[in-house]
């Protein structure tokens, strides 16, 4: 059946090119082989079956594109066959968009992308790091002195189904149960997954948001960083600051550097809008687009990472030195991969 | 064919001509492209939207009728339904986000509901380079931003965020600054076309139709003077081979009447089918000639 059908497809030359009367006609009609034989490799590529297209067919693809780019350009010229004309055109297009469409595949991206691609962009936008961080820093600073001078601050802030009982003035003893975990893995799988699918939302929230000059990304990284100040400062209030730091540290590392990123590559689009530089608005925008995407990947594995750290590590690691261990270690791992991993050799367009 | 057809034949002409662009290849060639309009993105992203809810629906069905129904799981699941809790909020999240990066990142460069619609994505031509390549992070962010774009708007309205007041406005606003983006700018292109450097272009796929000299040659029975084939153009021209390939006997038998009486010829009836194929070879090669000497006649007022 399957060889029946190809045989159907196969291109049968048009026998009496002399028959036609007009001289047009008898242009197309010696040309056509080549025509579809191009349509035929380039339906196939579409479909994304390259080992269906034979050795020769391959081989003479720059050809026969060439071939059938010039038919175009004398056709427009010589001929007022308009379905020819549309077929044509259409007929280049598609080979375009396919020989000079993507040239890396998924693992080639890859491959590129940890070997380099992605450190480079994350150097590339140091400044806009530097920003997101100070913003984070000051609101988190604001969040603890907030609720520091009048406790209200906290209800208002923090919404009541975060806060879990973990509010001011809280028992230490309820803190302190928010703190531990029975230690069993049950049910920290999902946990985890829905921790790191909420989490990655709100980074790509970050990244979107920065369009608009990067101010609702500052003020969505204030917002968030305001409630871990204020929460920051209840535990420290019931004596369990240090504690606190170690339950957060184990994932909150790679997860909040993964939140100051994503805010530095939306920053990084929107401050690009303010100020393009010498280049178009429309290609320097472009470009801060590209690099902030590139981060943005990289954004979600660190995500991943910092779902499975919250998931597993926080709950089942007990003593809070080994927390703050495994926390330091992370962020250490991180700095260093993003300052010490240089650009790939093959790199292209990344300025 | 009657006048207010002919006009909305011009009209559309008229609004396609709007979002024609020329790409010049590598090679030198122009390259005519034509922007997706709005209504047909509009139309892509409802049938990508309905895609997706109509494939969670049918998993969560299926999961359900194995017996698995996510619903009545306590807080603290265990064993294999955990697994399953994992697999749907992964999904879930692919849902949202992977649909349209993997098939934008595919050869056909569209998500089912674009390449249904004939429209697919592609790289910008900036002032400096040309067409360039469609890359992946092209891909990624133009789908990251789809985020703000679409899904914030969609839980905003149904999640009833328009009537919380002042707050609710200005989101409400802030929103509708992306929702409308695409009708601010010529190429239509939204908040994240405009980040990554990418468009959405038409890329229909034509089918070659047969020559049309190949009909019997009449050039023996139907003589046509040059006066007589110099009172139509290229358009009409394009619109006898429409009405010949079309092959409808009343529209031919209109045509034939409306050419007869214009170059003043008497036709026997049931001979229009011949009459226009000999009238069409012989106009063609009239206006075909006229080129190849660089004199073009684009309809019958020029």
């Amino acid at each position: 059946m399957a060889l029946a059908l190809f045989r159907k497809a196969e291109i049968v030359p048009p026998a009496d090119i002399e028959a036609a009367s007009l001289r047009s006609d008898r242009f197309r009609l010696e040309r056509e082989v080549d025509w579809q034989r191009l349509d035929a490799i380039v339906t196939a590529l579409e479909k994304g079956r390259p080992r269906a297209i034979s050795d020769d067919d391959l081989l003479d693809l720059p050809v026969l594109y060439r071939k059938t780019a010039s038919s175009l350009a004398v056709a427009r010229e010589t001929s007022l066959d308009a379905a020819a004309l549309d077929y044509l055109e259409a007929l280049v297009r598609r080979a375009w968009f396919q020989i000079y469409g993507p040239r890396v595949g998924f693992i080639g991206w890859l491959r590129r992308f940890f070997g380099g691609g992605w450190s480079t962009s994350v150097r590339a936008i140091w400044l806009d790091i530097c920003i997101a961080l100070a913003v984070s820093v000051a609101g988190a600073l604001v969040g603890w002195l907030l609720v520091a001078r009048d406790q209200e601050w906290f209800y208002a802030l923090v919404p009541a189904g975060m806060a879990q009982g973990r509010v001011p003035g809280a028992s230490r003893e309820v803190l302190q149960e928010a703190l531990t975990h029975d230690g069993s893995t049950e049910g920290l799988t999902t946990f985890a997954a829905s921790l790191f699918s909420n989490n990655t939302g709100v980074a790509i929230m970050a990244f979107a948001l920065g369009f608009a000059f990067g101010v609702p990304t500052l003020l969505l990284l204030v917002y968030n960083m305001a409630l871990l100040g204020a929460m920051l400062w209840v535990f420290h209030d019931a004596g369990l600051g240090y504690e606190f730091g170690g339950w957060l540290s184990v994932h909150g590392t790679t997860e909040l550097l993964a939140i100051v990123l994503a805010g530095a590559a939306g920053l990084h689009v929107g401050r690009t809008m303010a100020f393009p530089g010498e280049r178009s608005i429309l290609a320097a925008m472009q470009a801060a687009g590209l690099r902030a995407a590139q981060v943005m990947a990289g954004v979600a594995l660190m995500l991943v990472v910092a779902g499975l750290l919250e998931g597993y590590a926080r709950q089942l690691v007990e003593s809070t030195e080994i927390k703050y261990v495994i926390g330091g270690f992370m962020l250490t791992l991180w700095v260093l991969y993003f300052l010490g991993m240089m650009r790939p050799p093959e790199s292209e367009g990344e300025a | 064919m009657s006048g207010a057809v002919i006009q909305m034949r011009v009209d559309a002409e008229r609004n396609r001509g709007k979002r024609d662009r020329m790409l010049v290849t590598p090679e030198g060639l122009a390259l005519p492209l034509t922007v997706a309009s709005r209504g047909s993105r509009a139309g892509a992203l409802l049938l990508d939207l309905t895609f997706i809810v109509i494939g969670t629906v049918v998993f969560l069905l299926t999961l359900a009728f194995l017996g698995l129904s996510i619903f009545n799981v306590g807080d603290s699941p265990s064993g294999p339904i955990e697994i399953v809790l994992v697999v749907i909020i992964l999904l879930l999240f692919l849902a949202r986000y992977g649909y349209f990066m993997a098939f934008e990142l595919g050869p056909r460069g569209a998500t089912p509901g674009k390449r249904l619609l004939g429209i697919r994505v592609a790289a910008r031509p900036s002032n400096y380079e040309g067409g360039g390549q469609l890359t992946a992070e092209m891909v990624i962010a133009r789908n990251l931003v789809r985020d703000v774009e679409v899904f914030l708007p969609l839980f905003f309205m149904l999640g009833g965020g328009e009537q919380a007041g002042v707050a609710g406005l200005a989101a409400f606003v802030w929103l509708a600054v992306f929702v409308l983006f695409p009708f601010f700018n010529k190429d239509a292109l939204r908040a994240g076309d405009l980040v990554a450097g990418t468009w959405v272009v038409e890329s229909r796929v034509a089918k070659l139709k047969e020559a049309m000299s190949l009909a019997p040659d009449r050039r023996a029975d139907y003589r046509f003077g040059p006066e007589e084939l110099s009172v139509y153009g290229e358009h009409e021209l394009q619109v006898l081979e429409n009405v010949l390939r079309q092959g409808q006997a009343d529209a031919q038998r209109d045509v034939a009447l409306a050419i007869t009486r214009k170059i003043g010829w008497q036709l026997g009836a049931g001979d229009e089918r011949e009459f226009l194929e000999a009238f069409y070879a012989a106009l063609r090669g009239h206006l075909e000639s006229g080129m190849r000497f660089g004199r073009r006649k684009r309809d019958k007022h020029s």
